[in-house]
């Protein structure tokens, strides 16, 4: 596994506060010594201040970083700070750049650049196919010497379905997973909303749950047929839900992601026609919302995903018809789902933490950030009383294309410290 | 608590048929009737704009709504300025945005837009001063459609309330029917969408209207909305009926479908011999052409109101419609419009 980072020096430093790691079964008051990178003591008794937690770094499996081909709206360097400041430790990058990283040597130029400029460290995945056209396999154990971290098409389905058979079948000379962005084409085409009443109302094209929810079906039972593991993305739709723990429940090796704004909105907020709204799969009902929140209580869903996806500002200043897909999420998505899910008592801190940490690195067979004696420090602190207001000129990232603006959250990131190294400090 | 008072009044708009309440419908129709009295008797224009201007932004081609709002400004004295697509700098790329910034340096009183692209007039409001009103955007909404579609039934039948309006055809792509069964709620009028299922939306009875898939149920209706079937729907691969022929043969409103005491209206441009028999459409009962004039003083009537008028509540001011003298609603306490 090749996650890259610029070089530096390991720090020293002693947090103290309520230390909240679930998967190591830690919520208590603690004083956390680190040594040169390396947690070094685990003591009780810390005094720590009123509302500041300290937990695993988050793991962000889902980041548009539009390098190479659209600097102008995300950098490794910019999309990485914006990642520290939003307390992760680590970042996967999507493939569905100019050009798309469907060869050994575009793969290996961004993991040098990496190493110069990514503040955290970051994995890059590699198309699945050439081109990301759904026609030729990539040369996939070539990108996996040259470092990718998984495959993908997103941005793209895999159409054919025996391409994607075959992408199953060939991948298996490479340890990493597929993860598939399910949409089939010809259901969703000229679709901008949900299909509800929402769409029907304003008239945009309807895209119906039923587009995500057959490839996920589709997927589900290609992977079974090949026993071999796929990730599916930011799901939407109860459906797909459903469709992924059937498969789960057959012993299929399903994982899923979903996105702090599917969590949070419905296609009611589509209703305002704000560009910032729109992104791809859709928002979608009520009831779809709280599919996705059971899921990634009970587990079903193990990872939440930004899906951050910078665009430029006089491309989202357009009529919402025009407007490409897509919205930020790498700054806001603890504060966002602390205040919406947690302080609504819908999902537990612990959950919440989990889910952002252990789960997307499980799900790729990264290093989990750990609290331990012994591990590399992969650490955040939050302060949970903190309010602020989400704003364009508080963005690390370069893009401003959030759904959040102008919104008060609760809870944020005050420090992050990613492999050994202080990233970020509010 | 601090005393109440009314709130600083917003910039108006007219950009769906729901930022309207029956007030405001019932106030606009009022003024559009007045209107028309005034036009029948005396010169056919009213210095009620003078001195403000109006700019028509049409990004999509259009015959009659174009021609409406033209001539509906300048009966009001109101100086126009009609922008199209073809020929201006959005030939030469230029955004949305920057026309609507580049108009915005003229201080335009009001800008009517037509864009292919919902959210077009939303995205005009929020870069520009002027009152905005919505001649079209994309599938929609076409709010000065229904008005002037409300406007032309009550003329026709004398009343809106509980009026049924069996709305057949292309309901999917169409912003005219949204526009208007929204607005027959507004009026507490019914409405049926009648049509084959592939151009009926999903989830359209949240507006609280009736669907139905057989053409008979038009036989329950007082008036017969008909839509205009639009070819580019049948382009290869991307077909919503498998035929014209066919949905002609089972949705075509014929002499035969039509009961006596009916009407039959169009937003047009009619598709003779697709989706109405010319026999229809040439018939009596048909109130093409009277949708077409409602178009002219409905349209006089928004602009009126979003320059001049003031929400009842806020003001109270009323239109004189006693019929005396001339149509001079806007002089009263305005700075604008002395006449010379």
């Amino acid at each position: 596994m090749t996650l890259a980072c610029r070089n530096g020096r390991s720090d020293s430093l002693v947090l103290e506060g309520r230390v909240v790691a679930p998967a190591q079964g830690i919520d208590d008051t603690l004083r956390i010594t680190v040594t040169d990178g390396v947690i070094s003591a685990i003591e009780s008794g810390g005094t720590g201040t009123a509302g500041a937690v300290v937990a695993p770094a988050f793991v962000d499996p889902h980041v548009h970083l539009r390098s190479p081909g659209r600097e102008d709206e995300e950098t490794l360097r910019s999309g990485t700070e914006a990642a520290a400041a939003g307390g992760y430790c680590a970042i996967l990058a999507m493939p569905n750049t100019d050009p798309i990283v469907d060869s050994a040597s575009v793969l290996g130029a961004l993991v040098e650049r990496a190493r110069e400029e990514a503040a955290i460290p970051t994995g890059f995945m590699a198309s699945i196919s050439k081109g990301q056209q759904g026609e030729e396999l990539t040369e996939m154990v070539e990108l996996a010497r040259a470092g990718a971290v998984a495959f993908t098409d997103d941005g793209k389905p895999v159409t054919s379905a025996g391409l994607m058979r075959r992408a199953l079948q060939y991948g298996a000379l490479t340890k990493f997973p597929l993860a598939l962005h399910c949409e089939e084409p010809s259901l969703s085409r000229g679709g901008h909303a949900h299909e509800g009443a929402v769409s029907a109302e304003l008239g945009l094209g309807p895209y119906p749950s039923a587009a995500e929810s057959v490839m996920v079906e589709r997927d589900c039972a290609l992977a079974e047929l090949e026993h071999r593991p796929i990730h599916v993305m930011h799901l939407s739709a109860r459906e797909s839900v459903e469709a992924v723990e059937r498969a789960q429940e057959a012993g299929v090796p399903a994982t899923a992601e979903v996105t702090p704004h599917h969590l949070v909105l419905t296609d009611e907020a589509v209703r305002s026609l704000d560009p910032n709204v729109k992104m791809n799969p859709p928002l979608r009902s009520a009831e779809d919302r709280s599919a996705l929140v059971d899921a990634l209580r009970r587990g079903a869903i193990s990872c939440i995903a930004t899906d951050h996806a910078p665009h430029a500002r006089h491309e989202k200043d357009v009529p919402f018809e025009d407007a490409p897909f897509g919205v930020t999420g790498l700054e806001t998505a603890f504060s966002a789902l602390y205040t919406h899910l947690v302080l609504s008592g819908q999902l537990t801190l612990e959950t919440l933490l989990e889910r952002m940490s252990s789960g997307p690195a499980r799900a790729f067979g990264l290093d989990e950030p750990r609290i331990e004696v012994g591990a590399r420090a992969n650490l955040v602190v939050l302060d949970l009383d903190a309010e602020w207001t989400v704003t364009e000129e508080g963005f690390r990232s370069l893009s401003v294309n959030s759904w959040l603006l102008g919104e008060t959250l609760r809870g944020r990131v005050v420090q992050t410290i990613a492999d050994g190294r202080v990233v970020y400090a509010a | 608590m601090s005393e109440l008072r009314p709130p600083a009044a917003p910039r108006r708009h007219l950009l769906a048929i729901g930022d309207l309440d029956s007030v405001d419908v019932e106030r606009i129709l009022e003024t559009a009737r007045a209107l028309a009295a005034s036009l029948d008797r005396e010169v056919k224009k009213l210095p009620t704009l003078r001195g403000r201007i109006v700019v028509n932004l049409f990004y999509e081609s259009s015959t009659r709504t174009l021609a409406s709002f033209e001539l509906a400004a300048k009966r009001l004295s109101a100086d126009t300025m009609s922008l199209r697509s073809a020929g201006s700098s959005v030939d030469k790329g230029e955004s949305l945005k920057d026309t609507a910034l580049t108009l915005a340096a003229y201080d335009p009183d009001v800008i009517v837009i037509r864009h292919p692209s919902i959210g077009a007039p939303q995205l005009v409001a929020r870069n520009t001063d002027a009152h905005i009103v919505n001649a079209g955007d994309g599938k929609h909404q076409h709010p000065t459609q229904a008005l002037l579609d409300l406007y032309t039934i009550h003329a026709a039948l004398g009343r809106l309330e509980g009026v049924h309006v069996a709305v057949v055809g292309d309901v999917l792509h169409s912003r005219v029917a949204r526009s208007l069964v929204q607005a027959l709620r507004i009026v507490g009028a019914r409405s049926t969408l009648v049509g084959p299922p592939t151009l009926i939306p999903r989830g359209i009875e949240a507006l609280g209207c009736e669907v139905s898939t057989d053409i008979a149920t038009i036989g329950d209706a007082d008036v017969i909305y008909v839509l205009r079937m639009q070819a580019e729907r049948m382009a290869a691969g991307e077909a919503f009926v498998p035929s014209l022929r066919e949905y002609t043969a089972e949705f075509g409103v014929t002499p035969e479908r039509v009961r006596p005491g009916q009407v039959v209206m169009h937003p047009g441009p009619m598709n003779r011999g697709v989706e109405i028999d010319p026999r229809v459409a040439d018939s009596d009962v048909a109130l093409v052409a009277d949708q077409v004039r409602a178009g002219l003083v409905v349209r006089m009537a928004v602009l009126y109101d979003l320059v001049v008028e003031r929400p009842a509540s806020a003001s109270g001011t009323t239109v004189d419609v006693s019929g005396e003298g001339e149509f001079f609603p806007a002089l009263a306490g305005s700075s604008h419009g002395e006449v010379s």
